[in-house]
C-alpha cells in the first residue's frame, strides 16, 4: 500500500429502506404501472436494485390528469404564502434525508458519495429552500403585471445529477404555482421515487408532483401531451431538437438545456496551482458526465507542457473506485452505453492524431469504468474537440494570443458555459464579454448556486435555471393576452 | 406650361450597407389598392438571404460590441431622421396601403415614437433584467443580459411602417443585428427606412432588407446555420410551423406570430426574447 493509498471506508447502505419494486407515483400515491417494468442497476458492479415501472402512454395521460384537476382545484388556488411553506417543508425534509439520499444517489448513479454528499443533496435542500421564499413573492419577480403561473409542465431530467436536476426543474416550477409531470432518467429512477416519499411526508397536496419512470417513450409522450402547458428539458441536443420540433406551432412554453464543450482557457499568468485544481475539477467531476464540463483545454502555449505535466501528476493520485467509499475521486460511468460513447470517441481521438494519456488505476472487474484520459495534439478539427464526450476525457489545444484564445473557445455550436484562468482583472473581464456562453467561471470551475442563473446559448439551449431568472421560465404575465 | 415630369426611385434591396438589386436580377410589381403601378421592387433570392445573413454576422461584433449610450444615440437619431422625412413616409405609406393621410400620419408618428421608446431602453434594459447573484460562498456573481446574434424577422404583413418597426427596434436594442423580411404587399417604406438607417449612423450590415416574397425567402432562412433567432412575428400566413420546425435544427430563438393592431406593441419581452443570460462567477480572497 503506498502513501496514496486508503484503507476502504464505504458509507453503508443500511440507511437506505429501498422497495423491491417501484410503481408511478401519481396522484399523490403510487401504483403499478400498465407499461412493463425494468431494472435499475448499480454501474458499479450491475447489481439489481430495483424494479421500475415503465410508464406507458395511458400512465402519461393519467399523470398529466392529476396534474391539471391538482393545478385547477389546489395549487392555483392556493396562496403563494402556502406554496412557499410546502417548498419550505421539502427543503426541510431532504436536509433531514441527506445521508439516505446521498446513498441512494451514488448507488443508483455511480458518482462518488463525496459529491452526492457534499454538492448534489446540499444544492437540492438550497434549491427548494430558494424558490420556496419566491412563492409569495412573484410580483417583484419581473415578470410583468400580474405574473401567473402556466399551468401544467412537463419535466425530462437527466442521468448525471439525478437528484439535483429533479431540485432545478420542480422547486421553480411549483413556487410559480404550475404542477408537475416529472420524468427521471431510465438509468436514474431510485432518488426521484425516494423523493416522492418525501413528498408524501410533506403532505404536498395529491397530483400537483407527479413521478413517472420510463425511457425515451414515456418522455416523449409526456412532451407531446396536448394538456401539458410548459416543457423543461435537460438533456443531449439531439433529443432537445426533437422536442423543439414537437412543440412547434403549439402554445407550449418551452426551456432547454442541452449539451456543451465548454472552453476552460489558461493564460500564461494563471495561478496555476489553482488552475490545475479547477482543470481536475472541470472535467473530471462527477466523471465528466456534465454539460458544462471544461472539456476543452485551451492552454496559453507558453506554459502547455509544464501545466500537462503537472496535471498528469495530479490525476495521477485519483482515485478511482467504489462510489460509496468516501476516499473516492472518480466514481463509475453511468451506464454500458455511455461507457461505450465514451470508448468510441476516445479510439476516434487517436486515428485522428491525438495523443492519449490515461492515469494508470486499477479498473474493477465489474461496472463501467474510464481511467482519467488526456488527449494533447489536438486539432479544432477533431472530433475530441468538437464532441461531448461525456466522460471523464480532456481534450487539449493551444493558444498564442487572448484574440486565439476567444476564437477558438467560440468556435464550437454549443455555448453553455467557460473558464478563463488568469491573474489579470481587466483581461478577464474582456474575455468574458466576448465568450458567447451562458456561464462564465474566472479562476474557478463547475460552481452552482440556485441564486445564479445558469443555462446556453447557441445549441446549448435557451432559457435559465435558477436565480430570479430560473423563476421567469415558469410565469407569465397577465397582462398579456 | 406643361406638368414637371418626376423622377420616381428605384427600390432595391439593403444588404450590409449597401443598396443592391438582387443579384437574381427578378423584381416585382407594387401596386396601390386600386391596381396602379407604385414601383418595381427588388424581389429577394435564397443567395440574396444568404449574402444578407453574412452581412449580419459580420456586423454583429461591432454593433453588440458599441456602448448601449452609442447604440441609444444611434436608435434616437432614426427617430430623429424619421421625423424630418415625414411627408415622404405619409405619402407612401398612403399609395400602398390606400389609407387616408391622416391614418399614415398616425401610423408614422407611432412609428417614430417607437423608436425614441427603444432607444431609451439601450442602456437601461440590462440594468431592469441583470442580477447581482448572492451566492452562498466567497464569490463575485453576476449574471447580465447580451444580444442574441443575427435574428431573421418576418415582418408583419399588414403595415408598412409600423409594424417594421415594432420587430426591428427591439432587436437592435440589445445589440444583436437583423435580416428582415418587408411586407411582400408593402414593401417601400421598408427600403425608405433602410434609407434613414443609413443616414443615422447606423453601422452597415446591422440591418438588412430584403423585400419580395416571405413564403420564398423565409425558409432559408429558418434553416440556415447562422441565425440564432427567428422572429414569426409577420408570418401568421406562411406555413410557420415549418418555418419553427425547420428553426429547431440549430435550436433558434422563436417569437410566434402576431397579428392584429397589437402585433408587436412595444414591450421590454420584445428585448428580453432576443436576449441570452450571461453569468460570471470569480472567487473573492480571503483577504
Amino acid at each position: 500500500m503506498s502513501f496514496l493509498e486508503y484503507a476502504p471506508a464505504p458509507e453503508s447502505r443500511s440507511i437506505l429502506s429501498l422497495r423491491d419494486e417501484y410503481g408511478l407515483f401519481i396522484d399523490g400515491a403510487f401504483r403499478p404501472g400498465t407499461g412493463g417494468g425494468f431494472e435499475t442497476i448499480s454501474p458499479a458492479d450491475e447489481s439489481r436494485i430495483a424494479t421500475v415501472a415503465a410508464g406507458s402512454d395511458a400512465d402519461v395521460d393519467a399523470a398529466v390528469g392529476a396534474a391539471r384537476a391538482a393545478y385547477d382545484k389546489t395549487w392555483s388556488r392556493m396562496s403563494g404564502r402556502d406554496r412557499g411553506k410546502y417548498l419550505f417543508r421539502i427543503a426541510r425534509i431532504v436536509q433531514e434525508r441527506a445521508r439516505e439520499l446521498a446513498v441512494a444517489e451514488s448507488l443508483d448513479n455511480g458518482k462518488p458519495i463525496k459529491e452526492s454528499r457534499d454538492v448534489d443533496v446540499p444544492l437540492v435542500a438550497a434549491w427548494f429552500f430558494y424558490y420556496a421564499g419566491w412563492a409569495d413573492k412573484l410580483d417583484y419577480a419581473g415578470a410583468g403585471a400580474d405574473p401567473r403561473p402556466l399551468g401544467v409542465a412537463a419535466q425530462v431530467i437527466p442521468w448525471n445529477f439525478p437528484l439535483m436536476m429533479l431540485a432545478w426543474k420542480l422547486a421553480p416550477a411549483l413556487a410559480a404555482g404550475n404542477t408537475v409531470v416529472l420524468k427521471p432518467a431510465e438509468t436514474t429512477p431510485l432518488s426521484a421515487l425516494i423523493f416522492a416519499e418525501i413528498l408524501q411526508q410533506a403532505d404536498l397536496p395529491p397530483g400537483v408532483v407527479n413521478i413517472i419512470t420510463g425511457a425515451g417513450a414515456t418522455g416523449a409522450a409526456l412532451v407531446r401531451h396536448p394538456d401539458v402547458d410548459k416543457v423543461a428539458f435537460t438533456g443531449s441536443t439531439a433529443v432537445g431538437r426533437e422536442i423543439a420540433r414537437a412543440v412547434a406551432g403549439t402554445d407550449k412554453r418551452l426551456t432547454l438545456e442541452l449539451g456543451g464543450k465548454a472552453a476552460n482557457i489558461v493564460f500564461d499568468d494563471a495561478p496555476i496551482d489553482q488552475a490545475i485544481e479547477g482543470i481536475v475539477n472541470g472535467i473530471f467531476f462527477n466523471q465528466g458526465h456534465v454539460c458544462c464540463a471544461g472539456s476543452r483545454l485551451l492552454v496559453q502555449e507558453s506554459i502547455h507542457d509544464e501545466l500537462v505535466d503537472r496535471l498528469k501528476s495530479r490525476l495521477s493520485t485519483l482515485r478511482l473506485g467504489d462510489p460509496l467509499d468516501k476516499n473516492t475521486d472518480i466514481g463509475a460511468i453511468n451506464s454500458r452505453e455511455q461507457l461505450e460513447r465514451i470508448r468510441e470517441l476516445s479510439r476516434i481521438g487517436e486515428e485522428e492524431g491525438a495523443t492519449r494519456w490515461s492515469a494508470e488505476c486499477e479498473i474493477p472487474a465489474s461496472g463501467f469504468w474510464f481511467a482519467p484520459t488526456i488527449f494533447t495534439d489536438v486539432q479544432a478539427s477533431h472530433r475530441i474537440a468538437r464532441e461531448e464526450i461525456f466522460g471523464p476525457v480532456l481534450s487539449v489545444l493551444t493558444f498564442r494570443t487572448p484574440d486565439e484564445a476567444v476564437a477558438k473557445a467560440n468556435n464550437t455550436p454549443y455555448g453553455l458555459s467557460t473558464g478563463i484562468w488568469t491573474e489579470k482583472g481587466s483581461r478577464i473581464l474582456a474575455i468574458a464579454d466576448r465568450l458567447r456562453a451562458g456561464v462564465v467561471w474566472a479562476n474557478t470551475f463547475n460552481r452552482f448556486d440556485p441564486s445564479s442563473p445558469f443555462g446556453g446559448y447557441k445549441e446549448s439551449g435557451f432559457g435559465r435555471e435558477g436565480g430570479r431568472h430560473g423563476l421567469l421560465a415558469y410565469l407569465k404575465s397577465g397582462a398579456q393576452k | 406650361m406643361s406638368k414637371r415630369l418626376t423622377v420616381p426611385k428605384t427600390y432595391k434591396l439593403f444588404i450590409g450597407g449597401a443598396f443592391p438589386r438582387s443579384e437574381s436580377g427578378r423584381t416585382f410589381e407594387v401596386v396601390s389598392p386600386s391596381g396602379d403601378f407604385l414601383a418595381n421592387a427588388a424581389k429577394g433570392s435564397r443567395k440574396d438571404a444568404r449574402d444578407a445573413v453574412v452581412a449580419a454576422r459580420g456586423a454583429f461584433g461591432g454593433w453588440s460590441g458599441a456602448t448601449a449610450y452609442n447604440r441609444g444615440q444611434v436608435l434616437y437619431r432614426v427617430a430623429e431622421v424619421l421625423e424630418g422625412r415625414r411627408a415622404q413616409f405619409v405619402d407612401e405609406i398612403v399609395a400602398q396601403q390606400g389609407v387616408t393621410a391622416a391614418a399614415a400620419g398616425a401610423q408614422v408618428d407611432e412609428a417614430i415614437d417607437t423608436w425614441v421608446w427603444y432607444a431609451g431602453w439601450c442602456d437601461k434594459y440590462a440594468q431592469v433584467t441583470g442580477n447581482a447573484n448572492p451566492v452562498a460562498g466567497p464569490y463575485f456573481n453576476i449574471s447580465v443580459p447580451e444580444p442574441t446574434g443575427v435574428v431573421a424577422i418576418v415582418a408583419p404583413q399588414d403595415s408598412a411602417l409600423l409594424g417594421l418597426t415594432r420587430v426591428l427596434a427591439p432587436a437592435l436594442v440589445a445589440g444583436s443585428t437583423v435580416v428582415v423580411i418587408a411586407s411582400e404587399a408593402f414593401p417601400l417604406s421598408a427600403i425608405s427606412l433602410a434609407e434613414v438607417l443609413v443616414t443615422s449612423d447606423v453601422p452597415g450590415g446591422v440591418v438588412n432588407v430584403l423585400t419580395g416574397s416571405p413564403a420564398e425567402i423565409a425558409p432559408w432562412l429558418a434553416s440556415h446555420d447562422d441565425v440564432n433567432a427567428l422572429d414569426l412575428t409577420g408570418a401568421g400566413a406562411l406555413e410557420w410551423v415549418d418555418l419553427q420546425i425547420a428553426a429547431a435544427q440549430t435550436l433558434k430563438r422563436i417569437i410566434a406570430p402576431e397579428s392584429g393592431a397589437d402585433a408587436a406593441a412595444p414591450r421590454l419581452e420584445r428585448i428580453t426574447a432576443l436576449t441570452e443570460t450571461k453569468t460570471v462567477w470569480h472567487p473573492k480572497s480571503r483577504v
